[in-house]
């Protein structure tokens, strides 16, 4: 504890600073990679492990069944619709689903009849969904629009906000590569993506925002009217404000994680896949990486938009010198006068 | 230090809090009081059992379903859902594209077909009229005292049509029953008993009436189009009438001028001058015949129009004229035990993850962390309380979707105070005293929490109005819940904050207090409780200058040093520029 106290005051204090902004280009030559990497495996597997949502067909899930065998399952669905190749899964103990290509009515009637028998439980029990192969579609694609007409609005309200719409623009850029980052991880490790990831995925957007207007309003704190510090250039300013909130963002993201990880671990770990078990790891996944997107690219692209500005120039200028010393930077009470 | 001030207005906002809660918790408890809603929120299918269909309209030219058509076959659906004794359904559209039946347990066959059936639109002449109820069973006409039709119907016209099995039917149908929406569909070449049901008109109120009819004269597809508008004297001038303008394509046209030709000859307040418009087994009018109509364009007028009914017939006019059907697009039959079994374990998910947090947040922040447990519970119950009164006023279900947004929230809720409380060491860290800190942080503190909140308010607005199905359940509490933040945060954790801040605990920065200015690296030699503190900044500059470095791992191998020692020490070295150089970073970097 004494010890993190510690930790924070020296980042407070700029005493201890993490090179967020100085490096960018590491950082920057990362997250391509990640991507890079996450969107070649994703093309390796053929692409996403869509659910059954997107591609049309029948799903069963019998819940408290008798056995966890699949062969029970298999021969419910041959009895009715000889030829298909059902895919039966134990996905929870005791929690059976079998996913069959679109079945009328009156075969999934039977089949849940057969089932029923098949793994010894009541009608109470087998749970039986029926998609059109365009549902799912229809789901994305209004979450599509969503996205155009959040991120239109948000652009606007942050440039409002911060009165620059270069954070507006650096935010928005992050929070963009958040989601394809998370959706290539998804398409990499063949997770399932069903309309409750893609919920997931639309809170990851809000999420990722939500992060970066936080540190950014440190940011705007110490960089505005800043243009005459003579101790410290533009950047040095932005990775002090980005260390000064770190353990904000450190905390933020494991309290964050603590109640999607209950979800997704015990819920799911004892439900299966399911609503709770598709939003949950979408959040988990999205939680770590908006986080870190914020600290390693929002916030370096930020003082990398005004790199080029004359203010930003002049200051830096005046300050005269390395770009790259950081360290050379500032006394500890220069840094609590930028936010005093 | 005045203060009186901040904790008269720390007290006010608490009041009002309670207040909020108070006003929630009466106007629940009335609504359970009164019958009308329940203690324990309502819930969604998912997590109740049931099933829920997803239909999308299809229509036989493949037209688009206009959204007022598609309104009216939920209406429709709704009469035949209900109608066929299935309690509790629910149907309504989804976006501008879907209709979305919920039934609780599974649908047999005939429930089935009857929701995807399309609604049928005919005109048929009146034969035979008479006010809805049955005749009296006493005085009831044995059916073969009925008068046998002396020869077969030349025409839809024809009161041959009556046969004794007809008007047996008609001295039965009582018109308070529901036509059983599972009977078959009525054949259009036959003369058929159907009701008109009673309503409600600023005239009084009409009684049912039901009527034997002829056969189908028009179809319902050949109506062009319907328009609810003020009638016109000849001169061209509206009058106050409303009324319905109905167009016929040519074929209707022709048929309908064939109608009027046969009807308007017959006498005033004979039944058989009238025609009825059937939609889906149901009369919606049955005006009479008045003039020979040959141009396709009729008018329906009447005493008992409305703006708002002549609105609705002309929408039901124009919804039988384009006959939809639909499609199953996706159907989920979620067993009871699967929605309770998602209830239960997302609810214990949810207590182990707050469970977890208020753990960490201990840890962290010390009393500051049950400072942060109470908030989220003052939060959660504020969000139990709208969610309960939504279920009751607007019948807001909460699903499994639902359930997740509310332990997304736990997380985003507590960030409000870690933001603040940072802010507040930040400041302490500035050398103020604990009152103050709690002042000038919050001040910072409450613009980022608010603009931050906006933002997650904003991705749920824009969700829950763009998004379909359970997405808007999520998008629903993620909204609600952001608003409920802001106002714990505002009503309940900074005026309590406050007020700790002016007791001695909190005040004096006890060391489990989770503000003590000595953990967070202040000099206590500058910190002599509220109100008693030199100026931070004179008393940094005069620091002596010394050549003592005890970096972070150096300092740690010294145990010469005390901890006050050590921290003056660093003290000293930050405030000499000249003490600090580039490998001190470097190496932390690293």
């Amino acid at each position: 504890m004494n010890r993190f106290a510690d930790w924070g005051n020296a980042l407070y204090t700029g005493r201890r600073a993490y090179p967020f902004v100085r490096r960018w280009r590491l950082w920057f030559a990362i997250a391509a990679a990640l991507l890079v990497l996450a969107g070649g495996l994703t093309a390796l597997r053929g692409g996403f492990n869509l659910g059954i949502e997107f591609r049309g067909g029948s799903e069963f899930t019998v819940s408290d069944a008798a056995t966890g065998e699949v062969d029970p399952g298999r021969e419910a669905v041959a009895d009715v619709v000889p030829g298909v190749e059902p895919t039966v899964t134990a996905i929870a103990p005791g929690t059976m689903r079998v996913q069959t290509e679109q079945l009328d009515d009156a075969q999934t009637r039977q089949v849940a009849q057969n089932l029923q028998e098949a793994y010894g439980v009541t009608q109470d029990q087998v749970t039986s969904t029926f998609v059109g192969p365009t549902w799912g579609e229809a789901v994305s694609q209004q979450a599509l629009l969503g996205l155009v007409i959040f991120v239109a609005l948000v652009t606007v309200f942050m440039a409002l906000y911060f009165r620059t719409w270069k954070m507006s623009l650096a935010a928005v850029v992050g929070m963009l590569y958040v989601v394809a980052l998370t959706a290539g991880i998804y398409g990499a490790t063949g997770f399932e993506v069903t309309p409750s990831a893609i919920i997931g995925f639309l809170t990851i957007l809000s999420y990722a925002l939500y992060d970066t207007v936080v540190v950014f309003d440190k940011v705007r704190e110490n960089t505005v009217g800043q243009e005459e510090d003579p101790e410290r250039t533009f950047e040095q300013n932005v990775e002090l404000a980005v260390n000064q909130t770190l353990v904000r963002s450190i905390t933020t993201s494991i309290v964050g994680l603590l109640p999607v990880a209950s979800i997704l671990f015990i819920g799911a770990g004892l439900l299966g896949a399911g609503t709770l078990r598709d939003i949950s790891l979408a959040l988990f996944i999205g939680i770590i990486v908006g986080t870190l997107s914020t600290l390693f690219l929002q916030a370096p692209l930020y003082a990398l938009l005004r790199r080029g500005e004359a203010d930003v120039r002049d200051q830096d200028a005046r300050v005269g010198r390395d770009r790259d010393g950081l360290g050379q930077q500032t006394d500890l009470e220069d840094a609590h006068g930028a936010v005093l | 230090m005045a203060k009186t001030s901040p904790s008269r207005a720390a007290g006010r906002a608490l009041a009002w809090l309670a207040a909020l809660v108070v006003g929630l918790t009466a106007i629940l408890g009335i609504g359970v009081a009164s019958g009308q809603a329940g203690w324990a929120p309502k819930l969604a299918l998912d997590l109740e059992g049931g099933t829920q269909m997803v239909l999308a309209p299809q229509t036989a030219s493949g037209e688009q379903a206009t959204p007022e058509q598609l309104g009216q076959a939920v209406e429709i659906i709704r009469q035949r859902v209900d109608g066929s004794g299935v309690a509790e359904a629910e149907v309504a559209t989804q976006g501008d594209q879907n209709v979305v039946v919920s039934l609780p347990g599974v649908p047999d066959e005939d429930t089935r077909r009857l929701i995807q059936a399309s609604a049928d639109l005919q005109f048929r002449p009146v034969l035979q009229a008479a006010p809805g109820e049955p005749t009296p069973e006493d005085q009831l006409l044995p059916k073969e005292q009925f008068p046998a039709p002396s020869a077969e119907p030349s025409d839809a016209y024809d009161s041959n049509w009556l046969t004794p099995d007809l008007a047996d039917e008609f001295q039965r149908t009582d018109c308070a029953v529901p036509r059983d929406p599972g009977a078959a569909p009525m054949p259009a070449d036959r003369a058929v008993v159907a009701c008109q049901p009673a309503e409600e008109t600023p005239a009084g109120a009409a009684p049912a009436i039901k009527y034997v009819l002829g056969p189908v004269v028009v179809s319902g597809t050949e109506v062009d189009g319907a328009q609810p508008g003020l009638a016109q004297t000849s001169g061209g001038v509206s009058t106050n009438q409303w009324g319905v303008n109905v167009d016929f394509t040519d074929e209707g046209a022709r048929a309908f001028q064939a109608v009027t030709q046969r009807l308007t000859p017959m006498p005033a307040g004979d039944p058989r001058k009238q025609f009825a418009m059937v939609l889906d087994g149901r009369v919606i009018s049955a005006p009479s015949s008045n003039a020979v109509i040959t141009g396709g364009s009729a008018r329906i007028d009447g005493p008992s129009f409305t703006e708002q009914s002549a609105n609705q017939l002309a929408e039901q006019l124009n919804y039988g004229s384009l006959p939809i059907s639909f499609t199953i697009e996706s159907e989920q039959q979620i067993s009871a035990t699967l929605g309770e079994d998602q209830l239960r374990w997302g609810l214990i998910a949810g207590l182990i993850g707050l469970a977890l947090v208020a753990l960490y947040q201990f840890f962290q922040y010390r009393a500051l962390g049950l400072l942060t447990f109470a908030s989220i519970l003052v939060m959660g119950l504020m969000t139990y309380l709208a969610i309960a009164i939504l279920g009751w006023t607007d019948n807001y279900r909460l699903s499994l979707a639902g359930i997740a947004g509310l332990i997304v929230a736990i997380g985003l809720t507590a960030d409000s105070f870690i933001v603040y409380f940072e802010r507040i060491k930040d400041e302490l860290r500035a050398g103020r005293p604990v009152e103050a800190a709690v002042h000038e942080g919050w001040k910072r503190a409450q613009r980022t929490i608010t603009a931050s909140k906006a933002v997650n308010l904003l991705a749920a607005l824009v969700l829950y109005f763009v998004a379909v199905g359970n997405v808007r359940g999520f998008a629903f509490t993620l909204g609600l819940t952001a608003i409920a933040d802001l106002i714990v945060v505002f009503l309940f954790t900074h005026p309590l904050m406050v007020l700790l801040a002016q007791g001695d605990f909190v005040g004096r920065g006890h060391r489990m207090s989770g503000l003590d200015p000595r953990q967070l690296g202040v000099d206590s030699a500058l910190y002599r409780g509220a109100g008693q503190v030199r100026e931070p900044r004179p008393a940094v500059a005069s620091a002596p200058t010394s050549d003592v470095r005890p970096g972070r791992r150096r300092g740690r191998g010294e145990p010469a040093l005390t901890i006050a020692e050590r921290r003056r020490a660093e003290r000293a070295r930050a405030a000499d520029p000249a003490a600090r150089r580039p490998a001190d970073t470097q190496e932390d970097a690293s």
